[in-house]
């Protein structure tokens, strides 16, 4: 009996360890996690004060980093080696589960660290060929010295923090999901990049429009789909002559845009809240007669924050900005002498080929007119709690098979059987760009630094203190005829192929322009006469004329100008469509809740703030109106997947053709007018309003409606910032959305001494526990900047620094 | 209490070097040594062990602001509130050292410590 009780109680105890150390399904294990000594309560953090000496014993001499009072490192270092470790490790110290969470996904190791639930995903990204792409731009990067001292001084930066880690010193997220950190290694810059490229530069509608096409088509769909917008203001200004005599470009095959087999996929438009705003105002237009230069990258907000800030001072650079944690140098930002921003081009670098395989067997695949093997690549997927899994994935010349017939896809935008080519397969050392740019003194240096680019293709924005200002859509183009991946293409004719490269030289830019500033956002690079093609649709033109509009009447700028114009709410797409659509609202059809909403659109004056009850009523109507229009002549079904036209195309009719048949409902036999449809449309919103937000009131507020959020890139609500009260919106220049915005906001005025400002919606920590995970959110939210500390030598006073850290 | 004071001072040594575990080691030990009952060898598992986690976890809290415990309860209890955090991590921590010291005690009782039983 006694043997018993006691085997027993030590058995009990025992399990119950068992059970509170090891996770059970999503719930993690509860024992670690909240140990006071080893658990969460460990990553609770207080504002560090005291100075600190560091032996990491990884830098040739010893680097001084000075914290300011928002915790952003200065890193004063004596040669660049020194400063990329510095940067690597005081990255890690900041972001180290971000930074390893990123490349795990491109890498396609999600499961790795969650279970099968991601298994899918992986297999996307691995199928998308990110690894290939990722192992062919670290040969690139390493080839070069300048980008491989950098890249390889930041990983044994990153490596000498991860070394010195004990588990009660991981980051919360390791504790939450139960795993550990590994070490960092050169192709993690690779696959940083890989993810910035499947982020910005996976945009194609090949599929969608092939299957428009034959539906409609060639005659209707060139008229619905142009290519050119019919309200354009294009980032190089109408009238800039081109300075190159341009290449022969590939001739059009015949038969180049017949239709293929109709395929049923569907697919998820990729977000067109991405993109960006930049601008430089030139000298005469600033009050200092220094250009000023602006820059906002809209992303998915996210914590922790996808932006870091940092300078970098060696004998070769004093550079400060904002970093990408996974990148060494800084990616936006300046120098004493030079501003530059980016914002993503959307060129139409993601095609698809069709792939005529000889048999089952999938060995060898037709093209210029004889067989040609496949290679294979096997992708070993690890699975957590379960046994790998093998993908074998097919490569053709022009790149990867993604899926085959009768193999579920798990992004709906990639078409059964086709082969995928895309920019970010190439070789390509996209960082030495950045290398450069944060050490150019002057246009050339900046031009020159620009050669190196591949992608993902971004405007490059320039100002510089010789007072020159420039712009240029610039990345790596391919030469193709004239829409050439508007469709599908026919992976058997080498005329389909991409058959070269437009000259860098020869990628759109413009240097002072007659009207005295450039600026970028997302819409069309260039107007027709650009000789190339670089996609036939880009983002509307709604931000850009704004943008161009207020900078055209500025003047004695100032970077409080500018910020303002950061944070401006114009809606111009209401401005544009509503005087057209409110004419043809019947308003004696209206009831309820409709006609009190009709009165609120009359009043408004376009503006798309925080407080305001009409840009909730446009959006949603212009919604409901969208899919009114389109919806019985596009329909997505089981067997096929369309597109709409843009939003442009169909205001346009409103204005010029208003009796087209696109607005009659062909599932209807009456022959509706675009009044019914309008009418109706505004009736079905405000319906839909009214039950979401009860009858029209302060429920209905723009802020409250979109409820911007800030989501935790593990998707952990408590660790998220919700219900952000912000305005803005898609098309508004300021960008802020429900889920995406400006990821960091830039003010730089160039002078004899450069006098910059800037925010993150978050803060420099990446630890949920510190008091800098969200510490800059409310200036963000409430459009203000922070000034920039650009310090000239390590020991400078100044009453904004908190701290030095010696690294030895 | 002798027995609780030496729960809270070994077990809070060894967290310092060991998985958070080795507190039942501790507990179970100690009411192996000396334990009159298994409902006391309970209560000086459960508090000696108990007590270093509850003042632990406290100590951080007071320090910080709370903010981070605030939404660490949101995330694990899907409440927000800083007092849940410190109450869970105290039972937890409690309930481990408890049944490892009722283990300890029934070992002691087994492992022939006849004559100690007798006395107590």
């Amino acid at each position: 009996m006694r043997y018993a009780k006691a085997s027993l109680f030590v058995i009990l105890t025992v399990l119950l360890v068992y059970a509170l150390n090891r996770p059970w399904g999503v719930v993690p294990a509860f024992g670690p996690l909240l140990s006071p000594f080893v658990g969460f309560w460990q990553n609770a953090e207080t504002t560090e004060a005291a100075d600190e000496e560091l032996i990491l014993k990884g830098t040739r001499a010893p680097v001084t980093v000075v914290f300011d009072d928002l915790a952003i490192p200065h890193v004063f270092a004596q040669n660049d080696r020194d400063a990329y470790f510095a940067q690597g490790y005081l990255t890690a110290r900041d972001r180290l589960w971000q930074m390893e969470f990123q490349t795990h996904a491109a890498a396609g190791r999600v499961a790795e660290i969650v279970g099968d639930r991601a298994l899918e995903l992986d297999r996307y990204n691995r199928r998308l060929g990110m690894g290939f792409g990722a192992e062919r731009s670290v040969k690139a990067m390493l080839t070069d010295p300048r980008s491989r001292e950098s890249v390889e001084a930041y990983t044994a930066g990153v490596n000498a923090y991860i070394s010195q880690l004990s588990p009660a010193q991981y980051p919360l997220e390791y504790k939450l999901l139960g795993y550990k950190p590994e070490p960092w290694q050169a192709i993690k810059c690779a696959y940083f990049l890989k993810y910035m490229s499947g982020v910005l530069a996976l945009g194609a509608d090949d599929l969608n429009m092939s299957n428009v096409l034959r539906r409609i088509g060639p005659a209707a769909t060139a008229d619905l789909f142009p290519d050119y917008p019919f309200r354009e203001d294009p980032i190089i200004p109408v009238g800039t002559s081109w300075d190159f005599k341009p290449v022969a470009v590939p001739a059009t095959p015949p038969n180049a845009f017949t239709s293929s087999e109709p395929l049923a996929m569907k697919w998820p438009d990729h977000d067109p809240a991405i993109g960006s705003n930049n601008w430089a105002v030139g000298p005469q237009k600033s009050a200092t007669g220094y250009p000023i230069l602006a820059n906002d990258p809209h992303l998915s907000l996210s914590l922790p924050s996808i932006w870091y800030q940092m300078q970098l001072v060696t004998p070769t650079m004093n550079v400060y900005g904002a970093t990408m944690p996974g990148a060494p140098g800084v990616i936006i930002g300046f120098n004493k002498q030079v501003a530059w921003g980016v914002t993503n081009v959307g060129a139409d670098v993601l095609d698809f080929y069709q792939i005529r395989f000889r048999d089952a067997s999938q060995r060898e695949y037709w093209h210029d007119n004889r067989w040609k093997p496949v290679t294979r690549r096997i992708e070993r997927i690890k699975v957590k709690g379960q046994a790998d899994v093998i993908d074998t994935v097919l490569y053709t010349h022009h790149g990867p098979v993604m899926y085959m017939a009768g193999q579920k896809p798990f992004a709906k935008n990639v078409p059964v059987g086709y082969a995928a080519r895309w920019i970010a397969h190439e070789e390509s050392n996209d960082f030495l760009t950045y290398y450069l740019l944060d050490r150019a003194k002057n246009h050339a240096d900046y031009r020159e630094a620009l050669r190196y680019y591949g992608a993902p293709a971004q405007n490059f924005v320039f100002a510089d203190v010789a007072r020159d200002i420039a712009i240029s859509p610039n990345g790596r183009f391919p030469l193709k005829w004239k829409d050439q991946g508007k469709f599908l293409l026919d992976g058997t004719n080498p005329a389909h192929d991409w058959q070269g490269w437009i000259p860098a030289a020869h990628n759109p830019h413009v240097k002072n322009p007659p009207r005295g500033f450039v600026s970028s956002a997302n819409q069309s690079s260039t107007d027709p006469t650009y000789p190339y093609y670089i996609n036939w649709q880009f983002a509307p033109y709604e931000r850009g004329v704004r943008i161009n509009q207020r900078l055209a009447r500025m003047q004695q700028a100032t970077p409080d100008s500018l910020r303002q114009l950061q944070n401006d709410n114009m809606n111009v797409r209401a401005a544009n469509a509503l005087p057209v659509f409110l004419n043809y609202v019947q308003t004696q059809k209206l009831t309820g809740q409709q006609p009190k909403a009709l009165a609120v659109l009359k009043a408004w004056r376009y503006t798309n703030d925080v407080s305001e009850i009409a840009p909730t009523i446009f959006t949603e109507w212009t919604r409901q109106c969208m899919d009114a229009v389109w919806n019985d002549n596009f329909p997505n079904n089981d067997s096929t997947t369309l597109r709409y036209p843009s939003f442009d195309r169909t205001l346009q009719l409103a204005e010029k053709d208003p009796s087209a048949s696109w607005f009659d409902d062909v599932n209807t036999p009456a022959r509706e007018t675009i009044n019914d449809v309008l009418t109706q449309s505004f009736r079905a919103a405000v319906d839909s309003l009214t039950r979401q937000h009860g009858p029209l009131g302060t429920s209905w507020q723009w802020g409250k409606h979109k409820a911007t959020r800030i989501s935790h890139l593990a998707r952990l609500d408590a660790l998220s910032a919700l219900n952000v009260q912000i305005g803005g919106g898609n098309g508004i220049v300021n960008a802020t959305t429900e889920r995406t915005g400006p990821s960091w906001r830039m003010v730089v005025a160039l002078g004899p001494k450069p006098r910059a400002y800037g925010v993150y919606p978050g803060g420099q920590s990446g630890n949920p526990g510190s008091p800098h995970y969200l510490n800059m959110l409310e200036t963000w939210r409430t459009g203000q900047l922070n000034e920039l500390l650009f310090l000239l030598s390590a020991d400078e006073k100044h009453a904004r620094i908190r701290r030095r850290v010696t690294i030895k | 209490m002798r027995q609780i004071i030496a729960i809270a001072v070994l077990s809070l040594l060894v967290q310092l070097v060991f998985p958070w575990w080795s507190l039942a080691v501790v507990s179970f030990a100690i009411c192996c040594w000396r334990s009159p009952g298994a409902g006391r060898a309970f209560v000086y598992g459960f508090v000696g062990v108990g007590i270093v986690w509850l003042l632990y976890a406290l100590m951080i809290q007071l320090r910080t602001d709370g903010v981070f415990v605030g939404r660490m309860s949101e995330l694990l209890f899907k409440t927000n509130g800083g007092v849940l955090p410190v109450l869970v991590t105290t039972l937890v921590s409690g309930l481990v050292g408890g049944l490892a010291g009722v283990a300890g005690f029934f070992v002691r009782q087994a492992s022939g410590n006849q004559i100690a039983n007798r006395i107590s």
